[in-house]
């Protein structure tokens, strides 16, 4: 297989974007009438599908109940058709577990659990297709179906990826790039206060660079954050509408 | 079992003590605690010592059919076990978070970084292919495994050295150590773990958090570097809110850290060789501290102990005097004495129905043995009329309880009737006694 060239002489990326566009972002809410909260988003080819449960009483053993604040629960799991080659494990497996940890720490850091107290929330991640940006694409389909289900929230939870070719910071990774092997960064950012919920980053990056990729993943964030207020103001003026003021 | 959990005010010290800028066992915020490297007689196998944080390493190899979609690397098997003698918290079996957390850290850290040159693995392209597996156990813990861990991995990945092979054609010829030198490695680069508490929201940040101090902080950012100032991986946990430039700062430190860990690694790796090649005495039976039980050696503290005399005299003269001297104990009986009369008793209510009760109980018995005494001065009336009076025996509480007067008894039945008396009396007053308690 010839090397494709992630960054041509032009600066256009393998899709045709330039290093710093974002891929196309769609999404919606309310998707499920279950569930308490639910939505689903596209990123490029990634989709995701997330549903809120919550707040409820505690499921299982009450002495994991926390005194003062609620225990979010995230479940992250790949439908096995999502990636190219048939997965045989959905969740379960290490990478997994890692993922649902991590969105688990994002949650609980951005959403105001001090107000239920002994009570449980579950946030429930499903990939059906992975093209890249499977984490970032989880916590913005979170951030979503927890607006949806009235939650009370910090801010907006953005994810966005960034990596680095030749000196270029690129934002909103695709699986070819990330599949590329250079340094790939993860970011979880509230955008009002710019605090970093989650920060993570693989491969090798020299000290010098992290700076610009830091600045390529928190204006990516950013600009995920205007989709996504753009998004809930719709449904809401949807759903008012619809309930006939 | 379940880890013992932190009492609050052994929180609340150590979170005042961060606050001042002070570690419990002197550190500085930025300093790392000793480490030390030992290593065992086979290769690939050594025990890395942070502080008190035990880690044990050992790297082994396999020939196997590579994966399908590699055909020409070999394969890289990261494995890290907390070991239930580490701490009391671990349990065998259960998979932890934790353990997914760190295990996932160090694959992350060492596979993803390419270190190790994969390539070099491949013996026969899609056939066979070395697999190196990396074993690390955790064997005390006191604070940040992660360090402790990636040190061990990489020190052991360095020492280790696999079986020579050669190819001709379609053979395959694996060499023993007999018959040919083990080969080493080829390794790119070593990166090296650090990590950084932070508490108060990101205000305070301390290097190499000991145990107690992983307990009390806010979270965590773990941050892989090599000695060529190349992150490999970057990790924020525990939900801490942080800012761009904290992030940057934590690099500087580790790039500093990390050059210091990466000679003294080297160093280890070069002693060890020297001793192996010189035939002198190697492995963990020479280069553990040999530590007797008749013997109490304790590491220095680096806490300075310049103006101790002047900072104790200052808190002495600024304290209250003690607030009432006794200056003679009572002597109560040979072993027994008593200075002071300690705190008033604060359960009031108590108290005082209880002395209700005692001089009732009193009263009572003393009632009784009277009634007892009259009983056996008096001649009086017979057993029959005993029986005619009325005796409520009931179990409920709400009655009223019937209070037999004393008797005119007959001298014959005298003992028995006393003896009925003094039952019937002893069960009203018991009852009395329990009505109160009831009541109370």
């Amino acid at each position: 297989m010839a090397a494709l060239e992630l960054l041509s002489a032009e600066g256009f990326r393998p899709d045709g974007r330039r290093p710093a566009e974002l891929r196309k972002l769609r999404a919606r809410m309310g998707v499920f009438a279950q569930p308490d909260g639910s939505a689903y988003i596209e990123q490029g080819n990634t989709k995701a599908l997330a549903v809120v449960y919550g707040p409820h009483e505690m499921r299982g053993p009450r002495s994991k109940a926390l005194p003062d604040r609620a225990l979010v629960n995230c479940q992250y799991s790949m439908a096995t058709f999502s990636t190219g080659e048939r997965k045989r494990r959905p969740h379960g497996d290490r990478k997994a577990s890692e993922m649902s940890l991590h969105l688990k720490q994002t949650f609980e850091a951005a959403i105001l659990t001090q107000l239920f107290p002994r009570s449980q929330i579950d946030i429930y991640v499903q990939i059906l297709q992975a093209d890249g940006g499977n984490y970032c694409a989880c916590v913005n389909a979170a951030t979503l179906a927890v607006i949806d289900a009235g939650i009370p929230l910090r801010d907006y939870v953005c994810a966005s990826s960034a990596g680095l070719v030749e000196d270029t910071a690129l934002a909103d990774l695709s699986y070819l790039e990330e599949a590329a092997g250079g340094p790939q960064a993860a970011l979880a950012l509230l955008p009002t206060s710019g605090h970093m919920a989650l920060l993570q980053l693989d491969s090798r990056l020299h000290q010098d660079r992290l700076g610009a990729v830091l600045e390529a993943a928190g204006g990516a964030c950013r600009a995920v954050h205007a989709v996504l207020d753009r998004v809930v103001r719709e449904h809401v003026r949807e759903v008012t509408a619809l309930l006939g003021d | 079992m379940r880890e013992t959990p932190l009492s609050n005010c052994e929180r609340r010290f150590l979170l005042r003590a961060v606050r001042e800028g002070k570690r419990l066992d002197g550190r500085q915020c930025y300093d790392y605690r000793n480490v030390r490297i030992s290593f065992g007689p086979d290769r690939g196998c050594c025990v890395v010592e942070l502080g008190r944080t035990r880690v044990l390493g050992q790297v082994s190899c396999e020939l196997v059919p590579p994966k399908p979609n590699r055909a020409t690397e070999g394969i890289l098997f990261f494995n890290l076990e907390l070991s239930p003698m580490a701490a009391p918290g671990f349990e065998p079996g259960r998979q932890s978070e934790l353990l997914v957390k760190l295990n996932r850290l160090i694959e992350r850290c060492l596979r993803n970084s390419k270190c190790i040159d994969t390539e070099s693995l491949c013996v026969v392209a899609g056939e066979k292919v070395w697999q190196i597996r990396v074993d690390l156990h955790l064997l005390n813990h006191d604070g940040n495994i992660i360090d402790a861990a990636s040190i061990a991995a990489i020190v052991a990945l360095c020492h280790f050295r696999r079986p020579d092979v050669s190819v001709q054609g379609e053979e395959v010829t694996v060499y023993s150590p007999e018959e040919r030198d083990p080969v080493p490695l080829s390794i790119h680069h070593m990166p090296i773990c650090v990590s950084f508490a932070f508490f108060q929201q990101g205000t305070y940040l301390l290097v190499d958090p000991s145990e107690r101090e992983e307990r009390v902080m806010d979270g965590l950012l773990v941050i892989a570097m090599n000695k060529h100032r190349e992150i490999c991986t970057i990790q924020s946990s525990g939900g801490i809110m942080l800012v761009m430039d904290q992030v940057l700062r934590c690099s500087k430190i580790t790039a500093v850290k990390v050059a210091e860990i990466t000679e003294l690694i080297q160093k280890a790796l070069e002693n060890d060789q020297k001793v192996r090649k010189e035939g002198g005495k190697f492995g963990f039976a020479e280069s553990i501290p040999n530590q007797k039980i008749t013997a109490f050696k304790m590491e220095s503290a680096a806490v300075d102990t310049n103006n101790v005399e002047e900072q104790a005299e200052e808190i002495i003269t600024k304290a209250d005097p003690p607030s009432e001297v006794f200056a003679t104990p009572i002597l109560h009986a040979p072993g027994t004495a008593q200075i002071g009369e300690g705190i008033e008793n604060s359960w009031e209510d108590l108290e005082e129905s209880e002395r209700e009760e005692e001089v009732e109980e009193e009263g009572e018995s003393e009632a009784a043995t009277s009634e007892c005494q009259r009983m056996e001065t008096e001649d009086t009336s017979t057993i029959s009329k005993a029986k005619d009076e009325p005796i409520v025996l009931s179990d409920s509480e709400e009655e009223e309880v019937v209070i037999l007067e004393p008797q005119e008894v007959p001298n014959k039945t005298r003992t028995q009737t006393t003896s009925k008396q003094e039952n019937t009396s002893k069960k009203t007053f018991n009852k009395r006694r329990r009505k109160k308690r009831a009541a109370r």
